[in-house]
């Protein structure tokens, strides 16, 4: 299940069209603190969280997660829209809760 | 030893207190390595520790500097600040330990991973530090064959 598919069979919005569309998801993680995501985020991940500042793009783009899916209808700032758009860091934004989110996402995944 | 005058040596300037630009230098050196063909798996131990040193410098030394040197068999990284040194190395060391303060939490960070993730993604890390001087953390990640 790619990014591209989770983005359409969800109905996320998207803030941010990344260079990773087709990446495969590999799972799900949820997490707000910044050094606890860094640590423990696997490549190619889809990460729910509610945290739009800029450095959640860092954490993102250095542990190689798939795309960053703010949960709870999180607003964002035109810094974190353009930062992610100059780093290619695919965003898309979901208005339920972290949990239904991300349960979501792990279904599509193993019903692959 | 390696003496790195074989190597590819890169330097960065770390700003203090601005955490807009935190996280450029490990970006900007994630890039070169993706470049060179290094591995994604020593790439993104690389990633975790510069990143978790350099927020370091950010949040509680008004920056500093990172020399980084690609060598045949590892990396490595050298951070170097002048603030105000780490009081209990030991204390730092530990999970959940964290000085960060309030305004810096609100961002995400201060959940007292920093060092532990350094140490859990290096195959050397070794720290100096002395109070009103400042610290250098001194990382090494072999490269895979």
């Amino acid at each position: 299940m790619n990014v591209r598919s989770i983005t359409e069979n969800l109905g996320l919005e998207v803030i941010n069209l990344g260079s990773g569309m087709d990446i495969s998801v590999s799972s799900v993680e949820c997490c707000d603190l910044l050094s606890i995501a860094m640590g423990n985020l696997p490549p190619d991940c889809a990460w729910v969280t509610v945290m739009s500042n800029i450095n959640t793009l860092a954490v993102a783009s250095l542990t190689d997660a798939a795309c960053v899916i703010l949960a709870l209808n999180t607003q964002v700032t035109d810094e974190f829209t353009n930062k992610a758009a100059e780093a290619g860091i695919t965003v898309l934004r979901s208005e339920d809760g972290i949990f239904e989110t991300a349960l979501a996402v792990h279904d599509l995944i193993c019903r692959e | 030893m390696c003496d790195h005058q074989q190597c590819i040596h890169l330097t960065y300037n770390v700003s203090g207190d601005d955490f807009t630009t935190a996280g450029e230098a490990s970006s900007n050196f994630k890039k070169k390595l993706m470049d060179l063909g290094v591995d994604r798996k020593t790439i993104r131990r690389v990633s975790i520790s510069m990143y978790e040193g350099e927020i370091n410098m950010v949040i509680h030394a008004n920056g500093g500097v990172i020399d980084a040197y690609i060598c045949t068999d590892h990396i490595d990284l050298i951070l170097k600040d002048q603030g105000p040194g780490i009081p209990d190395i030991d204390k730092a060391m530990q999970v959940g330990y964290s000085t960060a303060p309030a305004q810096v939490q609100a961002l995400g960070f201060g959940a007292g991973m920093g060092l532990p993730n350094i140490k859990n993604n290096t195959d050397d890390l070794s720290i100096e530090t002395e109070l009103g001087v400042g610290t250098t953390l001194r990382m090494r990640i072999n490269l895979e064959d």
